[in-house]
């Protein structure tokens, strides 16, 4: 089903190289909700530094397969998953493993933006303080800078102290990029994340995304076609649970290989 | 549906809506307004110089020279009353012989008692053992009362019908001044009625003490304090112990009992089930429980003491609080905790620092409900924590004593004291303070509320 290594294609001399490029290893990877299979043995390579886009129909999986990539499935009841997924060569669902220091290292921001009902400082402050960050200097430093790789710096440097539920949608969504970033992530995954905003904010963010790729490893799930073909590197297209077809953004969507990825992005279905 | 039909329900709507909250507004004012006028007859009133003067000689109140004054005043004054009925004794009692002087003499001991009642012992009398029967009439309204019985007495006279059967007797007022005409007496009811103002010497007082003073013979005289300081004891012990478990029994009923397997989950529900129960049970039986439970089986203390009463009384809000608590924490949007559990904290952190924040305002409104019902229940606390007279506790003594408290003492003063009419200014006293109070922890807690919401919704 997999077809085309991305890392064949021109353009792409990182994860062309070696093994060493592939950051996210899922080999017949399987998500249930209870007897329902809501990602189908899905093998694919995600490599680092670069942003992939999953995008795919309501309901296709793209959704539970991000959020079983830190555990976050785990909060569903009946939620277990079968096969293999390797980060960095650890296996995310051996029973041993530190679920706290995985999702210390893949950061997310959701759907809608979540922001805590605290002050922006505050927001930004969580991760750090939780990781064992506690001194002034070094908090009020990692806001800064957290802030300001957000592009959100400039906006609220005044207002810190103000509560995040005051801030417009798309700054709150930044906020959330900005306390995900706070803890320095290997990883972020991106659920929707510009689907409760408007255009303005939404080119704010995807402007933002193309920032942050090099540094981290982006998986971002999209409803929005242009979307995917305006940020991402590689974009996945998966269609009831499986993975139809994984490559190279610009050649997927130019010459898709797949009849029904053809149909998704032409617009006949989805 | 027409528009206009729809203009007629809509308008019907608003029309019952706005009747239904001021009927509520208007009961509220119907029982409210009498309580809080009449209790504050406990702390408003025209004082007597008996007042001022228990007030020295009981709690060391006011100024020695003003009292003394007022007290030679009140002598100077009240002598044409002693002269007369020393007189009386002496020369016309005296003069008497046989029934006629028994019957005299009954009279007189009974205008002697209500003079005492007005105005303290006689002179020649020995000091009584009681307070209440050391001073006079503190209170001018309850003076009017007793000059009243001093004036006028109560005979039943019986009736009968046109054929001689007796009817039930009728009782009427007599003047006294008839009894003992052409005697010295005469004058002394004249002089009573025109003088008592010269003699008690009333003043507008405001005897705030009232709230802070402890009572002296069985609620005669002095204030609540004792009671007041019971109440907040056995509220905030209450507090203490249901809030940290109410809260606790919420998170757990929430957060860690999802994806349980089928045994599971019935007994999670045996558990709602049972905490609806809970609450639907007559306070009475918790009264009991806490007796059997906290006294007896555990022995938390060896008879009542506050500390019985606190947990009895949490263990009866417990029910409204996890409730309330549940409904919070189930409020809370998933995606703050999704947001806490995605920067790597764990479950139990998330909770702690996202998810009850979160549910505070909810939480304290749940925390409000139970307080008020805390501070005003009574039967759970008659068999675990509560006694009729009392001294204010120690906060170190509350594991072990009992405590006076407004609920029980209300309740109390009003059936089983010796002399329920005597002091109704101190029953009516207690239920604005009762009132008062939870209107007035309520109110404290609506604050914070509200400054809780408003940290958490932003904003300016």
């Amino acid at each position: 089903m997999t077809s085309a290594s991305p890392a064949m294609l021109p353009g792409h001399p990182v994860a062309a190289t070696s093994e060493a490029g592939v950051h996210l290893r899922a080999e017949a990877f399987s998500v249930f909700y209870g007897p329902f299979e809501a990602v189908r043995a899905l093998s694919a390579d995600l490599y680092r530094g670069r942003v992939t886009a999953i995008i795919g129909p309501s309901g296709c999986g793209k959704s539970t397969f991000l959020r079983a990539i830190n555990r976050m499935n785990d909060l569903v009841p009946g939620a277990h998953a079968s096969g293999r997924l390797l980060f960095d060569g650890e296996s995310i669902y051996d029973p041993r493993l530190d679920v706290v220091a995985l999702r210390r290292r893949i950061g997310m921001v959701f759907q809608r933006p979540n922001v805590f009902p605290k002050t922006i400082r505050q927001n930004v402050e969580y991760g750090p303080r939780l990781h064992g960050v506690s001194t002034a200097a070094a908090l009020a430093e990692t806001v800064e800078r957290s802030l300001v790789r957000a592009a959100l710096w400039d906006e609220v440097k005044d207002r810190l102290d103000d509560n995040a539920l005051g801030l417009s949608g798309g700054q709150q969504q930044r906020l959330c990029l900005a306390r995900a970033l706070a803890v320095e992530p290997e990883m972020l995954l991106m659920d929707e994340p510009t689907s409760a905003l408007d255009p303005r904010a939404t080119a704010r963010i995807e402007d933002l995304i193309a920032e942050l790729a090099g540094t981290y490893t982006i998986v971002i799930v999209t409803h929005n076609m242009q979307q995917a073909a305006r940020v991402s590197d590689y974009t996945a297209f998966m269609y009831e649970g499986l993975l139809v077809e994984y490559g190279d953004t610009d050649r997927l969507f130019t010459s898709p290989r797949e009849k029904r990825t053809e149909d998704y992005i032409t617009g006949r279905f989805g | 549906m027409h528009l206009a039909t729809r203009r007629l329900l809509d308008r019907a709507f608003t029309a019952v809506g706005g009747l239904s909250i001021a009927l509520m507004a208007a009961a509220l004012v119907v029982v409210l307004a009498p309580i809080l006028l009449r209790g504050a007859t406990a702390v408003v009133f025209r004082g007597t110089v008996e007042h001022r003067r228990l007030q020295w000689e009981c709690f060391g109140v006011g100024s020695e020279t003003a009292v003394q004054a007022e007290t030679a005043a009140f002598r100077v004054a009240a002598r044409p009353v002693y002269d007369a009925v020393a007189a009386f004794q002496d020369r016309d009692l005296a003069a008497l012989s046989g029934r006629r002087k028994r019957e005299m003499r009954d009279e007189f001991e009974d205008l002697r008692r209500q003079l005492r009642r007005l105005l303290g012992p006689l002179p020649g009398d020995p000091v009584p053992v009681l307070p209440r029967d050391q001073f006079g009439e503190a209170r001018w309204d309850r003076a009017q009362g007793a000059l009243h019985d001093v004036l006028f007495r109560e005979v039943w006279e019986p009736r009968f019908d046109t054929g001689g059967r007796p009817l039930p007797s009728v009782r009427t007022s007599q003047p006294r001044a008839d009894a003992f005409r052409g005697t010295a007496l005469e004058p002394l009811f004249g002089y009573l009625q025109e003088h008592l103002a010269d003699i008690l010497q009333p003043r507008p007082t405001l005897y705030w003490r009232f709230f802070t003073q402890t009572s002296r013979d069985a609620h005669f005289f002095g204030g609540i304090w004792p009671e007041i300081l019971g109440t907040l004891y056995l509220t905030l012990g209450a507090m203490l112990f249901a809030v940290p478990v109410g809260i606790l029994s919420a998170v757990f009923l929430v957060e860690y009992t999802t994806g349980l397997g089928r045994a599971g989950r019935g007994l999670v529900g045996l558990i709602r089930t049972c905490i609806n129960t809970l609450a639907g049970v007559p306070s009475i039986v918790f009264g009991l429980f806490g007796l059997a439970f906290f006294i007896n089986a555990l022995r938390v203390s060896p008879n009542k003491s506050v500390l019985a009463g606190a947990l009895t009384l949490g263990v009866l809000v417990l029910p409204t609080l996890i409730r309330a608590a549940e409904e919070a924490i189930r409020a809370v949007p998933r995606t703050y905790k999704e947001a806490a559990l995605s920067l790597g904290a764990s479950k139990w952190h998330s909770i702690v620092t996202v998810v009850l924040p979160a549910a505070l305002p909810g939480i304290l409104t749940g925390i409000v409900i139970s307080m008020g019902r805390a501070a005003g229940e009574t039967a759970p606390i008659i068999f675990t924590a509560a006694v009729s007279v009392g001294r204010p506790l120690d906060l170190a003594a509350v594991c072990h004593e009992p405590t006076p408290a407004l609920s029980w003492n209300l309740y109390n003063l009003c059936t089983e004291h010796e002399a329920v009419e005597q002091i109704r200014h101190v029953q009516f006293g207690m239920a604005m303070t009762l009132v008062a109070l939870v209107l007035l922890l309520n109110l404290a807690a609506i604050v914070l509320r509200a400054r809780v919401t408003r940290k958490l919704k932003g904003g300016t």
